[in-house]
């Protein structure tokens, strides 16, 4: 029998695969290597995002500040880049360890001052959107020889597609938090903080180390999706990637995890991001409905996703309850 | 005989029809944050519909990110040239490469791009400079030599259309000494700055020492006119009003005798790219890198009602 828990997963793959098949239906050409290599290279900053995302929500909870922090890291990489001689490599290093210092300081505010991550995270995306526009207003353009070889980097499928190195480092990321999440104790915490914070400390995991590191590494990855962000644009532009964080959002959910945390798998959000991407690709084929279809589309998915849920965890209740009292192992 | 000869005669006939719905645009729109760009974009479906192209349109919403996602999935789709009007200015080369790979032309509309020349087929934008000094020029021409104090209201600080037009105006008014700007604020491209703008001046300078309003786009002009009559002016006689982009209400402005003169920054964008395009696809005639549009001057001797009719239903 299928786990329930393993069900949103499969329904997410499926959901991609018909999805597929009929879009591949509509317009034979969106077989095509290219059609493939632009999902894997367009999604990749939403996609790194989403993976940090996807830790948070495990956790049960939620973090607004992806969006700015994206437009923060590249306005600060194409200033620092403009303004002093730094190799783009250490600007790359110190901008992910002030994305990952800021994620680890929220993480810290939720867990010491018991704040909800909600808050926490919204006064950090003002502060993210802030320093972004302080930094500059104007979008600065980056014209760093490293930065151009690094977008020159790509394998190109015998069709025309050109898988380029933002869709192969999206990847990596993923097979990363796959291992992180389901074969290391820091994963096995996320899950445990999910299903409740009062058993998670009972059972003895250390909440304010993995609250921090959760945050740490969601912070982190939106810093790193801002420099794929910034090499795909070639700029840093304060008003950049506005709403990604919903976006995120969006893709975990549709990639089975539980919103209320615990329930999930990161390879879900994978399929989501690509879910996702090819609703967009879709539109633009078809050429003749609004882009806003984009976004009805997505409600809809995400409607029938949490209605799946809702049932699900219903559907488990119902057959725990003659269990319930007794001590059974699980 | 006769009937081979119908059918021959039909098919000789059909034959250009059937080659030429054959050909796929894809149209990278901006948004529609303005009432210009939904214009824009309902001449460009106009236009294609006009020609029997099939115009694949995707609206990008403000975000660079969709517009380089639109463009990717025109060229995977193979269709036979792209329109793009671009959001910003950078990070356009990776993509535009792509196209170019796949021998798709490209070619931009009302913006440009800081990328190779070689990646585009050419650019169809106005020149907001020369749009300035029509204007100038026709006040110029206008005044005839009596002495004219001028008040004007710029665009937004900064931005690219306020600097040009303003160099613009200057420029076709600098051979004439007896034009003079004596008043320039900005009014922020709104009709509620418009207004108060030209409020302060008509306090500052006193209405009767007045007798010209430049303004760098039409919304500022109904703004003022509106600010003109509530000092007990008469918009258009007392104050003669010069503004560019001619949009629906400045051309009733004008028929209603409000309004002297508006430069249009035409919506018409598709056209000339068109026109481009198919002969490029036919012939492989390239054309020039950049393509003007036109700036026509509108004034009381044009039928601005009748204009004024069309311009209505194209959503500005």
């Amino acid at each position: 029998m299928i786990r329930s828990t393993s069900l949103p997963l499969i329904v997410t793959l499926v959901t991609f695969v018909i999805a597929y098949a009929l879009c591949a239906s509509a317009y034979p050409a969106m077989l095509s290597s290219r059609v493939v290599a632009n999902l894997l290279t367009d999604n990749a900053f939403l996609g790194i995002a989403a993976v940090g995302m996807t830790f948070v929500i495990l956790s049960g909870g939620i973090d607004l500040s992806v969006g700015s922090v994206i437009a923060f890291t590249g306005v600060f990489l194409a200033v620092v880049l403009r303004d002093t001689s730094l190799h783009p490599l250490a600007a790359f290093a110190l901008v992910l360890a002030l994305t990952a210092g800021f994620g680890a300081a929220m993480g810290a505010v939720i867990h010491f001052l018991e704040m909800p991550a909600f808050i926490v995270t919204l006064a950090g995306m003002f502060l993210a959107r802030g320093a972004a526009y302080v930094l500059s207003v104007d979008s600065v353009p980056i014209t760093h020889e490293f930065c151009d070889w690094l977008q020159d980097i790509y394998w190109k499928a015998p069709s025309g597609g050109r898988f380029r190195l933002a869709g192969g480092v999206m990847v990596a990321v993923f097979l990363g938090a796959i291992l992180v999440a389901h074969r290391t104790r820091f994963g096995q915490n996320v899950y445990a903080i999910g299903g409740g914070a009062r058993t998670a400390r009972l059972m003895g995991v250390p909440l304010a180390r993995t609250t921090i590191g959760i945050y740490a590494i969601s912070g982190g990855l939106s810093g790193l999706a801002g420099i794929v962000f910034a090499l795909y644009t070639s700029a840093g532009y304060s008003l950049a990637a506005v709403g990604v964080e919903l976006d995120a959002i969006a893709a975990v959910v549709i990639g089975g995890t539980l919103l209320t945390g615990g329930s999930g798998f990161v390879a879900g959000t994978f399929f989501g991001i690509l879910i996702m991407g090819l609703i967009q690709t879709y539109i633009v084929f078809d050429g003749t409905l609004s882009s806003w279809w984009t976004k009805i589309v997505i409600g809809a998915l995400l409607f029938t996703f949490i209605l799946l849920q809702k049932g699900l965890t219903w559907a488990t209740t119902i057959r725990r309850r003659p269990a319930a009292g007794s001590p059974t192992p699980s | 005989m006769t009937l081979k000869a119908t059918l021959l005669a039909g098919a000789v006939a059909l034959a250009p029809m059937a080659a030429a719905a054959d050909m796929t645009i894809g149209f990278s729109q901006i948004g529609s944050e303005s009432g210009w760009r939904a214009a824009e974009t309902t001449v460009t479906r106009q236009q294609a519909e006009s020609r029997g192209i099939e115009l694949k349109f995707a609206d990008a919403q403000q975000k660079q990110e969709n517009q380089i996602k639109a463009l990717r999935g025109f060229i995977a789709q193979g269709v036979d040239g792209i329109l793009l009007a671009p959001v910003v200015a950078t990070g356009w080369d990776d993509v535009l490469e792509e196209a170019k790979e796949a021998d798709i032309p490209v070619i931009l509309m009302d913006r440009m791009v800081d990328a190779d020349k070689s990646l585009y087929l050419t650019a169809v934008t106005s020149d907001l400079v020369h749009e300035g000094r029509v204007a100038g020029e026709w006040l110029a021409e206008e005044m005839a030599g009596e002495p004219c104090r001028i008040v004007e209201l710029q665009g937004t600080t900064g931005s690219s259309p306020a600097i040009d037009r303003k160099t613009g105006f200057e420029q076709g008014i600098a051979d004439h000494d007896n034009l003079e700007i004596v008043r320039s604020q900005t009014g922020d491209f709104t009709r509620a700055q418009g207004k108060v703008v030209m409020e302060s001046f008509l306090k500052a300078e006193g209405g009767e020492n007045i007798c010209a309003l430049y303004a760098h786009n039409d919304d500022m002009a109904v703004g003022a006119i509106q600010a003109i009559k509530e000092a007990g002016l008469t918009p258009g006689e007392d104050i003669r009003i010069v503004a560019i982009d001619a949009v629906p209400d400045a051309h009733l402005a004008i028929a209603n005798g409000e309004m002297n003169a508006t430069i249009e920054l035409t919506p018409n964008m598709a056209g000339p790219a068109l026109d481009a395009l198919e002969a490029y696809l036919a012939s492989g005639t390239e054309p020039e890198k950049w393509i003007q549009t036109e700036s026509r001057l509108y004034t009381g001797a044009d039928d601005n009602m009748a204009v004024y009719e069309e311009k209505k239903s194209l959503g500005y």
